[in-house]
Order: structure tokens, then sequence, then C-alpha cells
């Protein structure tokens, strides 16, 4: 009983220790989303200027579908961008795009001189944003066939994030 | 007239000396003769160091019972940009956006709770500056309370040990002639 006391600072320190160490793995800027396995939230939203092609939740009902949100002001989504063009030239997955807060004139410029790998493109003024839950951009969002969110990725994607997060989860949600 | 926590200060040069002089001295007359203006200064800033709120006038709405709701409400609220200011301390776009959104759902007639609730909905309960109390978060709350209890009971134990402890009984005639004796050499050295 003596000696186990002696011990004892020894074992508080111990599992403080661990548990910092663990903590300082955990990267405090990525937040984690309230929305997993949740239904996708329901919106229709407007396509950008010249195009018809909209974006509403019944978009997402039938098929895996990665959901994109990005803006023309925002630096890292440039970083994103032709990751995503490469994702989408593999037809595997549709991509499509919440143009947050921007304007159309900036969305149609970024689609024209970057591509456009999305399927289909909404604009939002940020009320739909804050329906996923959307802190900022650019944001990713995995939803399985029945139009439950799977997964959501926060800031750039990268090609290790394709191959080692994005793709092997939407191959499994395919099946 | 030198202040006396200049006089020891003998690194310094002698142009920051004479600077430290001038506020000394400047300081001193506005103290002689502005007692008035420099309480007036004071109070001004003072005024001005209040907390400092983000919410703008076009947000705000024309029923000051529902807007005070909407303070309250932003009160507790994160910004998840700035994560440690509330919604109604943060300048960042969706601090605005969120300040909006409180304030539609309190005119389309949700309760505290209610408007509370659907935010947090989407933004899970790192939305609420207060942590809620559930299993996950037991320890947050009840750790003040466990390391008292923890504290309380060594004190407990050590008391109690200490209470058991009686007086050594008293010396016999010999043992006391003994120390004597031994006191006496010990002196004699």
């Amino acid at each position: 009983m003596r000696r186990w006391f002696y011990l004892l600072p020894i074992v508080v320190f111990g599992l403080m220790a661990a548990g910092f160490y663990v903590g300082l793995g955990i990267d405090s800027n990525v937040l984690p989303s309230a929305l997993i396995n949740e239904e996708a939230p329901t919106f229709d939203l407007p396509p950008l200027p010249g195009s018809d092609k909209g974006f509403s939740s019944a978009d997402l009902q039938g098929h895996v579908s990665l959901v994109n949100t990005f803006a023309s002001w925002c630096g890292p989504c440039r970083m994103e961008h032709p990751v995503l063009n490469a994702l989408a030239a593999r037809k595997q997955v549709p991509i499509y795009g919440i143009n947050y807060k921007d304007t159309g004139e900036a969305a149609n410029g970024w689609i024209k001189s970057l591509g456009d790998p999305y399927t289909r493109i909404g604009m939002d003024s940020g009320r739909v944003g804050i329906d996923w839950g959307v802190y900022g951009v650019p944001e990713t969002f995995i939803v399985d066939k029945t139009g439950h969110i799977r997964y959501k990725h926060v800031g750039p994607l990268s090609e290790a994030d394709i191959d080692d997060k994005i793709m092997p989860l939407v191959a499994k949600l395919q099946k | 007239m030198t202040p006396l926590s200049l006089r020891g200060a003998h690194g310094a040069t002698k142009q920051s000396r004479a600077a430290v002089k001038s506020i000394a001295t400047s300081l001193l007359r506005c103290a002689r003769k502005e007692v008035v203006k420099l309480a007036a200064c004071l109070a001004i800033l003072l005024g001005l160091c209040g907390p400092a709120h983000a919410v703008r006038p076009d947000e705000m709405l024309a029923d000051p019972v529902l807007e005070a709701r909407a303070r309250d409400i932003g009160k507790e609220l994160r910004c998840l940009v700035c994560r440690n200011q509330s919604i109604d301390d943060s300048e960042a776009d969706l601090a605005h956006d969120l300040r909006v959104l409180v304030r539609d759902r309190l005119k389309a007639g949700d309760t505290n709770r209610q408007a509370i609730d659907y935010i947090r909905a989407r933004y899970g309960d790192f939305v609420l500056l207060k942590p809620p109390f559930e299993v996950a978060t037991w320890l947050l709350w009840g750790g003040p309370a466990l390391v008292l209890l923890i504290g309380g009971l060594g004190i407990a134990r050590y008391l109690r040990r200490r209470s058991g402890l009686t007086d050594p009984p008293p010396l016999s005639p010999d043992e006391k002639r003994r120390l004597a004796d031994m006191l006496d050499t010990g002196a004699e050295r």
C-alpha cells in the first residue's frame, strides 16, 4: 500500500504526458462536424449566370457524391482546384460545387481560367453553408446514396487526401 | 527635485533620463493644473474600454425585447472562425451571418433554447461557449470537485494519523539522571 502510494505521482505524470502527447497530434483548426451520418440539408441553389445547372438536395439522391464549397476569393481553393480537376477526370464520383458568398461574375471567371470539375454548381449567399455546418472554405463532404453525410474534410484537398481518405470511403459507399 | 526612481538609474542614457524626466514633470504639471481635465480624459478612455460589440446597427431588431434576447443568445455562441470570441464580439463574416440567423429564428417565434439548438444542430457542441454537462464532459465539469475530494481525503488521512499519535511516556528517574549527566558532560566540553 505504502509503496504504491509513492508510485502515484509517476503514474499521474505518465497519464498526463500521454494525454498531452495525443493532444499534440490533434489539429485544432479542424472542427468535428455535427452532421456526420445525418441527412444532408434540404436546399435549392440557383446556377451561375449563363448556366442552367443549379444544385439542389434532390441531386444527391441515388449515388455517392462529393460536395465541395469554394469561392473565388479563397486562396486555399486555388491550391485545391487542380486536385479537383484531376479527380473529376477520373469520372469515378460526381463533384457538386457550392459557390460560397461569391459573385456570379467572379465565379464564372474562376471556372473559365482554372477549369470546371463540377457536375453542378449552386450559388449560396451563406445560409445553405450554415445548414451544412460550413465555417470556412474550402470544405468537402462525402454524401452516400441515401443522401446522408458520411465524411467532412476541412481545408484544401491534396492528392494524398484523395487517395488515402476520400476515394477509399467513396469506393466503400458505392458498393 | 529628481524622482526617487531615477536616482539609481546609472545605466540609463542621458536622453532617456531626460525623456522620463520630462514625462514626469508634465504629469506633475498636469496633476497640479489640470486635475479636472485629466479626470475627464480618464473617464472618456475608460468609457471606451467596454466590451467590444460587433453587432451592426443594420442587424438589430426594431423590437428591443427580441434584440435583448438575441444579445443573450449571441453571448453564448462561439464564432467558429475566431474560436474564442462570441458571435456578438466577432467581426467575422460568419459571425454576422449567425447573428442575422439568430434574429430570423427569434422573429419566426423560436424560444432562446430553440434558436441555440438550431445552430447547435449544424455546428455541434463546440459552438456553445459553455460546454453542456454530459457523458463526454463530466471530467471537465467534475474535475475541480474531484481534485478537491482527493485533496480532502488526503488531509483527512493525515489529520487522523496525527491525532492517533500520543505523547511519549514520561522519563523514569533513571533516564532523567542519565540525561542530566549527558547534558553536563556536553556543557563541560
